[in-house]
């Protein structure tokens, strides 16, 4: 049987990873549903988990589309999709429901646990942007079907970026306790933004044949954005993000170094909660719907 | 085997004016021709393809109306009809017909701006002026850029006093 191509496997892996980044932190912020501050920001937060779950179900489609066409070509048959355990086709719930932590390629940072108000909003803002430039890119994927999930994304991601924007400037700039708490959730989620810029091996040979985006020359578009919302906030600047880059870190940088492994599925502690919560149900009673 | 592709065949027509009668269920009054999300009805044969694209990527309406297109079109005898999704270029307000304008604001929802003038990412932009459906002020405060449905943001007139919805720009 014949393996799927490198470039294939790369692929999936690299749909995998963006699917992942969406629906975990749709499903962290969907946490908060019922349980927000006051009711227009429950809802605010609501709706953009929506989002992200909406992206996460395109690009978990595309991902199972791959997977099988794949496993048709492998069995010389193009009718049946057997890419699945047992000869069952893979589908977009098995990829959500059915995979454990070691499979998920998410960033470390959307797999944070929400804390208080002030984390979650900064882990948003701090995602958000990275995403606002990285779909801005991805429209120009020669992989149409990722350029156009990027061309519908953009457009929601422009407002979660201007909301969480807002917010993380309200909390900074606000209260003496709001400015406090904002400082401790940058010093909880900095470490995990260095990895937003390290591509992963399988997407590095995708950035060559034009149909990843180059995370690493977005970094310094995201440093600017993020660090005129901070200035704005009053929070001051984390730190170089040394380690990944040539040690550039100023004086009274705190925070240099940078976890990472998320996107090659080695996470932090807090991702196996989050999917025993989330797939409790289709682990209890497989394919169950309602 | 040679494909007829006829826009203007009976059965296309057809299809398009059965689809004026398929609501939005989360904004009754508009239909999905009216939202613009059916970007094209084709034929070939016997067969149809009707072409969908989502307004958001999360919307929860859109399983309800496909499932109701493909009711309303089953029972006027059509049933090979193949539903597609396509998602590029990205629905916009700006697809909504002119009708479909006056039926929200009639429902009390304000209608969506064009999108050029105000989707712009800029922080604490200046709020949009947005006439309230009530009473025609323009004297109105945008209360949550996220109101009921992912596609409404909330807004408050400031001289009749009444909240609205304001079917946001995209």
């Amino acid at each position: 049987m014949p393996l799927p191509s490198p470039i294939d496997l790369k692929l999936q892996y690299y749909v995998l990873h963006l699917a992942d980044n969406a629906l975990v932190l749709g499903h962290r912020n969907s946490e908060w549903t019922g349980h927000g501050p006051i009711l227009e920001q429950d809802i605010a937060l609501s709706n953009i988990a929506l989002d992200l779950v909406g992206q996460a179900r395109y690009l978990y489609q595309y991902a199972a589309r791959i997977m099988n066409e794949k496993a048709a070509e492998a069995m010389g048959n193009a009718s049946g999709a057997m890419a699945g355990s047992g000869g069952v086709p893979v589908t977009e719930d098995s990829l959500a429901y059915g995979r454990d932590a070691w499979d998920f390629r998410n960033c470390l940072l959307v797999e944070q646990t929400n804390g208080d108000w002030g984390k979650t909003i900064l882990r948003q803002f701090l995602f958000s942007a990275w995403q606002y430039f990285f779909y801005e890119q991805l429209q120009q994927s020669h992989d149409s079907e990722l350029a156009a999930i990027a061309e519908k994304s953009y457009k929601e991601v422009v407002y979660h970026l201007r909301w969480s924007s807002e917010w993380v400037i309200r909390l900074g700039d606000g209260t003496e306790e709001s400015h406090v708490r904002m400082e401790k959730a940058l010093d909880q989620l900095w470490k995990f933004t260095g990895e937003l810029f390290v591509p992963a091996g399988y997407e590095k040979e995708l950035v060559a044949v034009g149909i990843a985006v180059d995370v690493e020359a977005l970094r310094a578009s995201w440093e600017e954005k993020v660090g005129e919302v901070f200035a704005e906030a009053q929070l001051a600047w984390p730190g170089a993000m040394r380690g990944l880059t040539k040690d550039t870190a100023g004086e009274g940088a705190k925070s240099e170094w940078m976890q990472t492994g998320g996107k090659d599925g080695r996470h932090t502690e807090e991702l196996g909660y989050l999917l025993a919560e989330m797939q409790f149900l289709q682990r209890a009673y497989p394919g169950c719907e309602w | 085997m040679t494909k007829t592709d006829d826009s203007n065949s009976v059965g296309v027509r057809q299809i398009w004016s059965l689809l004026e009668q398929v609501n939005d269920p989360e904004v009754p009054v508009l239909s999905v021709v009216d939202l613009g999300i059916i970007r094209d009805v084709r034929a070939n044969g016997e067969d149809f393809e009707i072409v969908l694209t989502p307004t958001y990527s999360g919307c929860p309406a859109m399983d309800v109306i496909r499932t109701t297109i493909r009711m309303v079109l089953l029972e006027r005898g059509y049933t090979k009809v193949r539903l597609t999704t396509v998602l590029s270029p990205a629905w916009t307000t700006d697809w909504m017909s002119e009708g479909g304008r006056e039926k929200l604001k009639a429902y009390g929802i304000a209608p969506p701006l064009p999108s050029q003038q105000v989707c712009r990412p800029d922080l604490f932009g200046r709020d949009e002026a947005i006439e309230c459906p009530h009473c025609h002020s323009y004297h109105t405060t945008r209360i949550s850029e996220f109101g009921s449905t992912a596609c409404k943001a909330l807004y408050r007139c400031e001289d009749c006093k009444e909240p609205f919805d304001y079917f946001k720009c995209h």
